[in-house]
């Protein structure tokens, strides 16, 4: 039971990178490209990892709990680093002056 | 600051750090343990004064209360805007649905961790980036469309605002 779940969980967040993956194709310059790679790193990445830290509960051990734990905490870290790195790319764009795409 | 308050920092940075040291090693051998609170004695004596900056620890305590209830909400917005999402990086006509703007917004909060916390709640939501912000409370926001550009500050700023209230 808790393999579908699991399963079903990294399906949806694997679904999620493609989404981001060809927005950042699609979209017409750096800064919208930006806000597709926003979705991977945030529901992408948050998905798989709880569906990863699901399927190490599988049996329920210290160990296993430990690994889920640390699992959850990856999402944690990079839920706090995503947005100051990709404020800082932003940052740097504006400050070289580059311009954002505008609709004619 | 006052030694006992000196002491209750030290005390729970200690204990925030322990329990980190315990579940990243995940050996409680005595070798393994007595290395984790001479190493956590060590950095919390030098840094009890960064974890928490506040004087009062209550604060402390509702603001970590107050964080457990936002995170959920914050995620749920993530969802919701990551639906929002889907069909504009789908859709044939891509540089119709989308109206790339840097929009001005302006928070009312002077605490610098409760304007980083905005800023980089706004960030995580797929759809907005902050690009400036300031000490004063002046932002300046990518927003990706219109109806990402209308919801700004909206209910996000006004919950992170009630949170930082003092």
């Amino acid at each position: 039971m808790i393999v579908y779940i699991s399963g079903i969980l990294i399906a949806g967040g694997l679904f999620f990178f493609l989404v981001g993956s060809i927005g950042m194709i699609r979209l017409p310059d750096f800064y919208s490209r930006l806000q597709a790679a926003g979705i991977i790193d945030t529901m992408g990445l948050l998905l798989s990892m709880s569906g990863l830290a699901i399927l190490a509960l599988n049996e329920f051990t210290l160990g296993n709990f430990l690994s889920a734990l640390k699992i959850i905490f990856i999402v944690v870290f990079v839920f706090l680093t995503g947005p100051t790195a990709t404020h800082a790319i932003v940052d740097a764009g504006i400050r070289a002056g580059l311009k954002p795409w505008q609709k004619k | 600051m006052k030694t006992k308050q000196r002491i209750i920092t030290f005390c729970i940075t200690f204990s925030i750090l322990f329990l980190f040291w315990v579940i990243f090693s995940g050996k409680f051998d005595l070798f393994h343990l007595s290395l984790g609170i001479f190493s956590c004695l060590l950095v919390s004596w030098v840094t009890s004064d960064f974890l928490i900056v506040t004087s009062d620890i209550s604060r402390f305590i509702r603001l970590f209360m107050g964080f457990t209830l936002y995170i959920p909400w914050l995620i749920w917005q993530i969802v919701l805007s990551t639906i929002h999402m889907i069909p504009i990086i789908f859709s044939p006509d891509i540089h119709n649905k989308i109206n790339p703007k840097i929009i001005k917004i302006k928070s009312k909060m002077r605490d610098n961790v409760g304007l980083v916390t905005f800023a980089n709640s706004i960030t995580l939501t797929p759809g907005t980036i902050t690009v400036v912000l300031n000490t004063y409370g002046d932002m300046a926001v990518h927003a990706i469309d219109d109806e990402c550009a209308n919801s700004l500050p909206g209910d996000m700023g006004k919950k992170v605002e009630a949170l930082f209230r003092d």
